[in-house]
């Protein structure tokens, strides 16, 4: 009997190591730890057939923004740089009826964007950043004089306290063929 | 003294290494369990603009993904270099997107389908008018929630 168990030979797991080493290091090479990320944005439904008349918006409330198939941007009629673009949108935003011209309150100003079909994706996203950063912007400024806190920083409800207060309202007209080339 | 010099020389002893291979289990399950294979080859090659208000994608299983750029090397040959769009495995063309939204939201729960979004990595040196077709078909779908895909970044 004591022989027989002798002669059982004990399995040598000193290279268990190192194959769990070899399949580490694989999963260690084909893992991508990067998140996706990106610019959400919800686009509008589909206009029904019979669409009743859209309420008529004041053009002061309305800020253009257009984009040529050269990448250039004409932003209420004048021709600016895309670094100008976020300053302009916040000025804009937070008038307050100040400046007759321009927007009566955050929950009124539109922000209207549009482009042309030669237009390079790449300053289309930059654009729409812009637009964005003009929003986060402004709504951490309401956060920070309202709850002392930045907006990622608040709880649910005071998250949506400060989006109503300005809701980010970017309307996408639809695209134009000027420049003639896709 | 002797006694103590020999006992110190014979007592150094070895660091067991027995629980280095759970260690090293640990570790493997912990990458196998968190890592995601890349589902789909990519025909076309994206390099995603860079932006810097991004939100993070949640939900990964209840993403569809349109990739838009120009053809990959190998496949210029066959496909020039004007930008294409691909859906799962294979170039599509602009009307089959509604197709594919649809069987996306067939493999999902029903509860799920308002929730679901469709990623669209496109290439920076993409034309609109591409994107804008595409839109449109997603808007034809009733597919609504969209993300840009970018790259954390400024100019």
């Amino acid at each position: 009997m004591a022989s027989r168990r002798r002669g059982l030979p004990e399995i040598n797991a000193g290279s268990m190591a190192d194959i769990a080493f070899l399949l580490l290091i694989f999963f260690l090479v084909t893992t991508t730890m990067d998140q996706d990320t990106g610019i959400a944005r919800k686009l509008p439904p589909m206009p029904e057939e019979e669409q009743e008349k859209p309420p008529e918006i004041k053009a002061k409330n309305i800020y253009v923004v257009l984009i040529n198939s050269n990448n250039q941007l004409l932003v209420e009629g004048d021709w600016t740089e895309i670094s100008q673009l976020k300053d302009g949108a916040k000025k804009f935003i937070n008038n307050n009826g100040i400046d007759p011209k321009s927007s009566d309150s955050p929950q009124k100003a539109i922000i209207s964007l549009q482009n042309d079909r030669g237009t390079e994706y790449k300053t289309y996203i930059r654009v729409q950043n812009e637009l964005a950063a003009a929003y986060n912007e402004l709504r951490n400024e309401a956060a920070l004089n309202k709850f002392g806190e930045r907006y990622i920083d608040l709880n649910k409800t005071q998250q949506k306290d400060i989006r109503k207060m300005y809701p980010q309202k970017i309307s996408e007209a639809e695209p134009k063929n000027i420049g003639g080339n896709e | 003294m002797s006694k103590f010099r020999k006992n110190g020389k014979k007592g150094m002893p070895a660091i067991s290494t027995a629980s280095l291979p759970d260690i090293v289990f640990m570790l493997l399950f912990f990458f196998m369990v968190t890592t995601v294979m890349r589902e789909t080859t990519l025909f076309v090659s994206v390099v995603t603009p860079k932006a810097s208000e991004i939100k993070k994608l949640q939900k990964k299983s209840l993403v569809s993904y349109i990739y838009i750029g120009p053809p990959i090397k190998r496949m210029q040959t066959s496909y020039g270099t004007a930008a294409r769009i691909q859906l799962n495995d294979s170039f599509a063309s602009v009307d089959e997107i509604q197709e594919f939204i649809a069987s996306e939201q067939e493999a999902r729960d029903e509860k799920e389908i308002p929730y679901m979004t469709t990623s669209i990595k496109a290439d920076e040196t993409v034309k609109m008018g591409i994107i804008t077709d595409v839109k449109q078909e997603l808007r034809k779908a009733n597919s609504l929630k969209i993300n840009y895909s970018t790259r954390k970044g400024s100019y």
